[in-house]
């Protein structure tokens, strides 16, 4: 652990470092930030494309894949293609494991590590005005550790059966009977490889969390007490302690799962468990609600890694943009700290289906309406921060400002799901999805965008294209809306979320959506264009086309960002100075692209954080490193 | 710029960088543990009622350990006045007697896991009963199980799965004469011969519902402990190889940091400590409750 001092010593060496240590073993803070970025773009990509197969299959039914069809086979191997991709179709094993990847991929390898491994790494350290991370190469060790999860993951894909197919919670005993081959692949199988996966996904985290504490405890600059800290650093702390203290849990749940699978123990497997008629050779007198206990006291915390350090993306960019001080930042700070605490406190409101005692479900309820109290607190006060001020609508501003609305509507949907009457209807439903992913998509991933167009400029010294940006975010926000939107209506009319057919064998998913008949003539004006027969109202079913077609055109979106990034590396307007948008956290304050070691002397912090539009200064932000004027 | 507080503390906070990040790596190792933990508690309480199995272990040997490793943390706590008293003997000396002591903990570890794999147990089959057996009868095998269609075993002892539900014995009188006779059951016939002073058994594997040595497998309790304590050994592994790495190639910072090297002792002193720490929650739950 206290190794640091050698490895800094040793960059410091008067010699220029090789490509491998400079770009691909770097222990510094800021290339381990770009890479643990550009990794997990990659894969929030390819988890985006697996749930993309899916809305096909959700759609189309019992169609081949059209096009894409070549890609699937390639990534699954000939062997797992003929058994589950026969002519292109998606079967419902297949949707299974792309359904389990999609959200493991999502939630562990493409959110958080962007959002605490890229922008934490990244810009932390800069905030508190320190040359590194605390511990370089623990940091290099935690992206190192991550990205071997990653392939781990990815190879699962072509071991015979294919990747996991149990959901990304991994409920036993499902996931401790599944998969299962003969040989040497009753151990290298797609489930097992996932648990091995995540042991190394927690590996990382673990590292990364550690690391980020120290870094702010301790090597913040004279001056920046605790309450001058940016709410962006202050959310990457409360993150990075949730990652430390309910990932290990988890872990040892990992741990048990893994010898129910390999060691045939029974952690999870109740007495008298039959899998195919045949009675299993195990002790029984396990509990598979153990499992899903030990899962959601990860899951639920885990919930705020992801949206925390979106919150605080979203803070820095509209105090920036608004040109005024953060409103109540102070009770930012207090709200962000008690969801933290209390976020581990509310995990069984996931487990209402499991018939629990109304006691405890009381219980749960209690805290779990109690943990929307600081999250009304930090969404208010982000939107009241809009209110007066002269907005500067950037790329990045577009993306934080659609933040508050979507966030808001993930998280009020979520109110209805705290309460155990209602959520008994709701949890298997569309409902469930809807909620979530507004949390998750256009919530925090609209922010992690609204950062990269935001601290672009710093990484490469380089300016986004704004019509680029533009093209980018008003699509993806019609998407998305078209994408998540109609599950709320799914879900009320009692459509099950994992159906592979999108509820083609069901009766109640052909029933009419009453509030949708509004529309009806606007659809059949569209349908009588295309010389098709006009509708009585729109089934429920029937939306499955409106979300498969938001997803289509949403990656379509994505292509100006694609090419805004990589081109403006390149080809982008120079930044003009080293604080183009005119910010005030110390980040700015380094030469643009920051060099090894950051800063060139040693900053000092004099101020709070957001002295935007300060009455009777010289211009509209006062710098925190800015010395006070000496009284004339 | 040089990153700040790598020896020296922090005013403010009073620590070094390595020493805040141990204990807060320590805090994340309490969840993990304290995940296992809640788990025992979880299927020990779950389990029916007078099925949990008592009396498995061998306490001397846990009770032994523990001194074994009170005594570590003892060497390792002296091993770091001595670099900071700037004494090279002292520290190699006691950093040798602390590894010592981890390896006699791990070898009387494996005595122990070496003895439990070649324990052996049966559960008869019980059409009548929830779970399919009643009683378990635990021993050493005698003869080839593989091959033969029976299992000669030696039996130490047997534990019905509920103690509501256990077959009462008809000759309650005559076990305290011979003590075989509390084999009695159906299915189980008693070999006029002894092995070791025990009754050796002669069951049909027709009779058996399953039976297996005292593996991960056999029960929760086994489970359970070889999860914990096979976690444990690999700490203790862990936090070896460290002390190996200061004693030799390592060593050689004493005499150029030697401020920075008292800290590494320091902080991998913590987690030593912490893992003894972990032990003695173990061996009270594993061994004697």
């Amino acid at each position: 652990m206290s190794n640091v001092h050698d490895s800094h010593a040793n960059d410091h060496g008067h010699h220029e470092p090789g490509f491998w240590q400079k770009y691909i073993f770097s222990t510094d803070h800021k290339v381990i930030g770009i890479q643990y970025g550009i990794t997990s773009l990659l894969f929030m990509f390819f988890g985006f494309s697996l749930m993309m197969a899916m809305r096909w299959s959700i759609a189309h039914p019992g169609e081949p894949v059209p096009v894409f069809g070549f890609l699937i086979r390639l990534l699954l191997g000939s062997e797992n293609a003929a058994a589950q991709f026969a002519n292109n179709i998606m079967t419902g094993t297949l949707y299974n494991s792309f359904g389990a990847m999609h959200g493991t991929i999502m939630v562990f390898l493409a959110v958080v590590p962007l959002a605490f491994g890229a922008y934490g790494n990244y810009v932390t350290p800069l905030q508190v005005g320190a040359p590194d991370m605390a511990f370089p190469r623990l940091n290099m060790a935690s992206y190192h550790t991550y990205w071997p999860g990653g392939l781990i993951m990815l190879i699962s894909f072509f071991v015979p059966g294919g990747a996991a197919k149990s959901g990304w919670t991994s409920y036993s005993p499902l996931a401790s009977v599944a998969d299962h081959g003969s040989g040497i692949w009753h151990i290298f199988n797609g489930q097992t490889l996932w648990l091995l996966g995540m042991v190394m996904l927690i590996t990382s985290s673990l590292l990364g969390s550690v690391n980020l504490i120290v870094t702010i405890v301790q090597l913040r600059v004279k001056g920046l007490t605790w309450f001058r800290l940016p709410f962006f650093t202050w959310a990457q702390f409360v993150t990075a302690f949730l990652l430390l203290l309910a990932f290990p849990p988890l872990e040892s749940a990992g741990i048990m799962q893994l010898m129910d699978r390999v060691a045939g123990t029974s952690f999870f497997l109740p007495s008298g468990l039959y899998v195919g008629g045949q009675a299993l050779d195990v002790s029984g007198g396990g509990s598979p609600l153990l499992w899903q206990h030990l899962f959601w006291f990860l899951a639920h915390p885990e919930v705020y890694v992801l949206i925390l350090p979106a919150v605080g993306i979203v803070a820095e960019i509209i105090a920036c943009n608004t040109r005024k001080p953060l409103w109540g930042y102070k009770s930012l700070v207090g709200a962000a700290l008690f969801l933290g605490f209390i976020s581990f406190s509310v995990w069984a409101h996931h487990m209402y289906l499991t018939g629990m005692g109304t006691k405890v479900s009381t219980f749960f309820q209690l805290t779990t309406v109690i943990i929307s109290i600081p999250s009304v607190i930090i969404l208010t006060a982000l939107m009241i921060s809009l209110w007066g001020g002269s907005i500067r609508f950037n790329s990045a501003m577009l993306f934080a400002t659609a933040f508050l609305p979507m966030f808001g509507l993930g998280g009020l949907t979520g109110l209805p799901l705290a309460f155990n009457a209602l959520d008994l209807y709701l949890h298997d439903t569309y409902y469930v999805i809807g909620h979530f992913h507004y949390v998750v998509a256009p919530g925090t991933i609209f922010a992690l965008f609204a950062g990269v167009y935001h601290w672009y400029p710093k990484m490469s010294g380089r300016m986004m294209s704004e019509t680029l940006g533009k093209l980018h975010f008003w699509p993806s926000f019609v998407c998305m809306n078209l994408i998540f939107l109609p599950m709320f209506l799914q879900g009320l009319a009692g459509m099950h979320r994992r159906w592979y057919d999108g509820g083609a064998s069901y009766e109640l998913s052909l029933a009419v959506v009453p509030i949708l008949q509004p529309l009806v003539p606007v659809v059949n004006a569209v349908l009588e264009g295309f010389g098709k027969s006009p509708v009585e109202g729109i089934r429920a079913i029937d939306l499955n086309h409106v979300m498969g077609w938001g997803a289509w055109l949403l990656a379509l979106a994505q292509i100006p960002f694609i090419i805004n990034v990589l081109g403006a590396w390149k080809f982008g307007r120079k930044s003009p100075n080293d604080n183009p948008w005119g910010c005030t956290t110390l980040e700015w304050a380094t030469p643009t692209p920051p060099p090894h070691g950051n800063f060139l002397t040693v900053p000092e912090v004099y101020r709070g954080p957001y002295e935007y539009s300060v009455p009777g200064a010289d211009k509209d932000f006062t710098p925190q490193s800015e010395p006070p004027k000496a009284r004339s | 710029m040089e990153i700040p507080y790598t020896v020296k503390p922090r005013p403010d906070t009073g620590v070094y960088n390595g020493k805040l990040g141990i204990w807060l790596f320590l805090a994340s190792e309490v969840m993990l543990f304290g995940g296992l933990f809640a788990s025992y508690i979880f299927l020990r309480l779950g389990a029916p009622e007078g099925t949990w199995p008592n009396g498995l272990m061998n306490v001397w040997a846990g009770f032994f350990n523990s001194i074994i490793l009170l005594l570590s943390s003892v060497f390792v706590t002296m091993t770091w006045a001595a670099v900071k008293l700037n004494d090279f003997k002292g520290f190699k000396r006691n950093l040798a007697i602390t590894m010592l002591l981890s390896l006699v903990f791990l070898g009387v570890k494996s005595y122990e896991y070496n003895q439990k794999f070649h324990h052996y147990g049966v559960f008869l089959k019980d059409a009548s009963s929830p779970v399919g057996w009643s009683v378990q009868i635990t021993g050493h095998v005698l003869n080839n199980i593989e091959k033969d269609d029976h299992i000669l075993l030696a039996a130490d002892a047997y534990q019905p799965s509920d103690w509501r539900s256990a077959p009462k014995s008809e000759n309650a009188d005559k076990i305290k004469e011979n003590p075989a006779l509390r084999f009695a059951l159906p299915g189980v016939e008693i070999t006029e011969e002894k092995h070791d002073g025990e009754p050796v058994l002669k069951i049909d594997k027709k009779d058996v519902f399953r039976s297996s040595y005292f593996v991960p497998k056999y029960n929760s309790f086994f489970a359970i402990y070889y999860t914990m304590s096979g976690l444990h050994a690999l700490h203790m592994i862990g936090g070896l190889v460290v002390f190996l790495y200061f004693w030799t190639f390592g060593s050689k910072m004493f005499h150029t940091h030697r401020a920075q090297f008292a800290n590494r002792i320091e902080v991998t002193g913590l987690f030593w400590h912490f893992v003894d720490l972990i032990w003695f929650f173990l061996f009270p739950v594993m061994y004697l409750m």
